[in-house]
């Protein structure tokens, strides 16, 4: 690493009367305080991995009260404390804390910060040949602000009345009084304001060095298409967080300082009325809340798509089928999906233009999403491909993406929405688009990317072990929540919707289905991470660019050393151009000249 | 290498690096107030009755000038710089800085008059909006003034080793000066007049 920051500062290209002195960094400004982006990158993927496997242990849990209702939990129902489950039993309370937690940390700590702040930081800016982001101390803060925020969400489990426990979609008045005197909510709401304010940072970041910082010769169309997912992203982050934000600080207000913004004149709760100056409009949430939490949707999914699209590319050896097309079906859905949100809401009693308006943006906005995916597939036609494990998790995404993105046609339609709303069915719709979606597509990107962090490559049979077996059990997870919801078995019940008629025989079976499958993905999860970590030291040692690579990461030493490039990079050509006719190789790298 | 376009502007965007992040800055601040604004619209056109004139229009017309005069002493410290006068900016800075806190000892007069008089947000929609929306427009009135303390200690120093650069940071706290004045513009009519 010290070799490559002395010769890359030697061969540094611009003539600033400021030369940055390479002094030796101590071990906190290094690894800790890092202002490098690949550090920054790394440390966000990892906190976010930490999240990611926190969020998912949470779900486990609550699929035992789900299967088997009212009765102890196994192992570790003894050491959740009787305010949580007496007895090992859980409590509904403890259940509904532990699904606004799984909902909030699986989103906001754990897909975000690895798909934006880990590869968005450690791919982008060696993507586009810069040494680094635009702002290193800014990217460093966003870290920082990032990971109090998750702070203050672990710590809300242990205040007393512990965490928040109205959904992760916080729903007023519900969250307003919920906890009433208690801190849950409200660390929520802090903890949420951090993480707005983390990933606003952020976003300016990657869009100031995405426009300011790519190298000579990367024009516009010769981005590569992770580049634009993730520009795509940052203004979508930028733009619809904020209205969050303003949405969080008045809900701290209605609960800190008695305001009822969001807080209806004559409501009665537990037949007593709620002694608020009321006028508020608890509707307002629900806008305030969508017009981020759509957008999101797609700030959790494009950047799969980007990964995606990169390993499909460097596996089919071709270049991707119709990349123009993908980078304005890219924009356009960002576009779009400021102008969907309330088909959250069509069970709001809105009225049947504005549903009408709704209905048809969202049916509108499939569009690209399905041009995307169908260019992404046709990319394989003909092509020898390459079985690596990355392509193995980015082939998975494709028939995952189309499963939960036509189950999301029903839902967005109002006459077939209403009887689904609220139930299983709409979370089967999400988990299939961001689970076995996105969360492959960004294994996938681990895969694909850990030789050039550390220089090594993973093992490829722990690789084949991890992938088979999580999409056959992520598969018995969630396709069995088409049914169930179809059949009107509601979301968020502890006890998995026991006392309903309507759920009797098959739906709850399913229930027990689910917690099997469920608790043997996370066995076949072991395999990753003893490979995550075993590779780092005993991987095999691999080349720059072991993957015949064209985009411009690759040019650079893995791992890549302070200011990334030895020499300044410049670009030759467009991104995928793989198989070139009376090329010499099956691949023709960004960085490397033509021959003349 | 060193991180490009950091003082010079890149040829085919024409704009520097800092320039387009405060520019983007703005606009996601656009976002926030944009939904409060909505807010205040929905809840307004919803209410069954608005309060009016209990707020002090005098002190709000007054603090209406003074950040207007401040916005003139910042583009004032900006040009300076770009005539060479480094002592007229810190002047014109200075300036800005004792404007921005008049504004807020303004404030503090009007929330303390709220106060005694037992006006809290609990008290009424009207008072929860004014107290959150001139609450968070404080907020940014004291940032931007710990920004321009530090240009005008530590960070002053910069002048001397990179006065691009510098000049560049006062044109970015400028921006954002006029954005908290231009917000402070909407706020007054609509909570004070109307
Ligand atoms: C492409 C076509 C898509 C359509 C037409 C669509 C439509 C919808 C609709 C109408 C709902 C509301 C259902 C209800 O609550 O009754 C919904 C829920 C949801 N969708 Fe999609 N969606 C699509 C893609 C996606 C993608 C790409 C993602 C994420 C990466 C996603 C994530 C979600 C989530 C998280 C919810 C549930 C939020 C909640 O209520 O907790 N959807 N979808
Ligand atoms: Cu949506």
């Amino acid at each position: 690493m010290d070799k490559v920051a002395t010769s890359g500062a030697a061969a540094h290209g611009h003539a600033h009367e400021h030369t940055h002195e390479h002094h030796e960094l101590g071990f906190w400004r290094k690894y800790v305080f890092s202002q490098d982006h690949k550090v920054i990158g790394i440390q966000y993927a990892v906190t976010g991995l930490v999240f990611l496997f926190f969020g998912f242990t949470l779900m486990m849990i609550m699929r035992w009260s789900m299967a088997y209702p009212i009765r102890p939990i196994p192992l570790i129902g003894s050491l959740l404390g009787q305010t949580r489950a007496p007895g090992g039993i859980m409590l509904p309370e403890f259940y509904n804390q532990l699904g606004a937690m799984h909902g909030t940390i699986m989103v906001f700590l754990g897909v975000v910060p690895l798909a934006v702040g880990g590869f968005g930081n450690f791919v982008v800016p060696l993507q586009i040949g810069a040494p680094d982001m635009a702002f290193p101390k800014l990217n460093m803060a966003s870290y920082w602000v990032y990971f109090l925020g998750g702070v203050t969400m672990f710590v809300s489990f242990f205040v007393p009345g512990g965490a928040a426990m109205s959904g992760w979609t916080s729903y007023a008045p519900l969250s307003v009084i919920a906890q009433p005197g208690q801190l849950g909510q409200t660390l929520w709401l802090v903890g949420m304001v951090f993480l707005i304010t983390s990933s606003l940072l952020g976003s300016v970041n990657f869009i100031v060095t995405i426009v300011q910082l790519r190298a000579k010769g990367l024009s516009w169309m010769r981005l590569p298409f992770f580049v634009w997912a993730q520009l795509v992203t940052a203004f979508l982050l930028l733009l619809a967080f904020p209205p969050l934000e303003a949405a969080g600080v008045l809900q701290l207000m209605d609960r800190v300082a008695g305001t009822s913004f969001f807080m209806p004149s004559g409501l009665v709760v537990g037949n007593v009325p709620v002694q608020v100056s009321g006028g508020g409009n608890p509707l307002m949430w629900q806008h305030l809340f969508w017009f981020l939490a759509h957008p999101e949707v797609y700030v959790l999914v494009l950047p799969a798509m980007g990964i995606v699209g990169e390993i499909i590319a460097n596996n089919t050896r071709k270049p991707l089928w119709g990349y123009r097309t993908l980078v304005y079906a890219v924009a356009f859905l960002g576009f779009m999906s400021f102008i969907v949100w309330a088909h959250h809401m069509f069970m709001t009693g809105m009225g049947t233009t504005i549903s009408a308006f709704f209905q048809t943006t969202t049916m509108i906005i499939s569009i690209p999403s399905v041009i995307i995916l169908t260019a992404l597939l046709l990319s394989l036609w003909g092509a020898s491909i390459r079985f690596t494990t990355p392509m193995l998790f980015a082939l998975a995404f494709l028939p995952m993406f189309a499963i939960g993105g036509l189950t999301g046609l029903p839902l967005g339609l109002a006459p077939s929405d209403i009887p689904l709303h609220d139930t299983y069915y709409v979370i089967g719709h999400f988990h299939y688009v961001v689970a076995p979606g996105t969360i492959f597509a960004l294994f996938a990107g681990i895969y694909y990317w850990f030789p050039k962090a550390t220089g090594r490559k993973m093992n490829d049979v722990l690789g084949a072990i991890h992938f088979w077996g999580s999409f056959v059990c992520i598969n018995i997870v969630f396709m069995p929540m088409f049914i169930q919801g179809l059949a009107g078995m509601n979301r968020r019940m502890y006890d998995g919707g026991l006392l309903y008629a309507n759920n009797q025989g098959l739906p709850l079976q399913l229930n027990v289905v689910i917690g099997m499958a469920v608790w043997t993905l996370s066995l076949f999860q072991i395999p990753f991470i003893i490979n995550f970590f075993a590779s780092m030291k005993w991987g095999k040692k691999v080349s720059d660019n072991p993957w015949d690579a064209t985009t411009l990461e690759w040019s650079a030493p893995s791992p890549p050393g302070h200011g990334n490039f030895l020499t300044e990079p410049v670009v030759y050509r467009g991104p995928y151009e793989y198989s070139v006719p009376g090329a010499a190789k099956d691949f023709s790298p960004q960085f490397e000249p033509e021959r003349a | 290498m060193e991180i490009p376009y950091i003082v010079d502007a890149r040829p085919d965007t024409g704009l520097h690096n800092c320039k387009l992040g405060i520019w983007l800055f703005l606009a996601s601040e656009v976002m926030l107030f944009g939904a409060l604004f909505s807010t205040y619209i929905i809840l307004r056109t919803g209410a069954v009755e608005w309060p009016f004139g209990e707020l002090n229009v005098w002190l709000g017309m007054a603090n209406t000038f003074i950040l207007i005069g401040s916005s003139v002493t910042m583009v004032m410290a900006w040009a300076s710089l770009k005539l060479n006068d480094f002592g007229k900016h810190r002047l014109y800075l200075i300036g800005t800085f004792v404007l921005a806190g008049i504004f807020l000892v303004n404030k503090y007069f009007e929330y303390a008059d709220h106060v005694t008089r037992g006006e809290l947000p609990s008290h009424s929609t009207f008072l929860a909006v004014y107290y959150t929306m001139t609450g968070l427009h404080g907020l940014h009135i004291v940032g931007g003034m710990v920004v321009m303390a530090y240009l005008l200690g530590p960070g002053a120093k910069m002048w001397k080793t990179r006065p691009d650069q510098f000049s560049n940071r006062i044109e970015a706290t400028g921006l954002y000066w006029h954005f908290v004045d231009l917000v402070w513009i909407f706020l007054f009519p609509v909570l004070y007049l109307l």
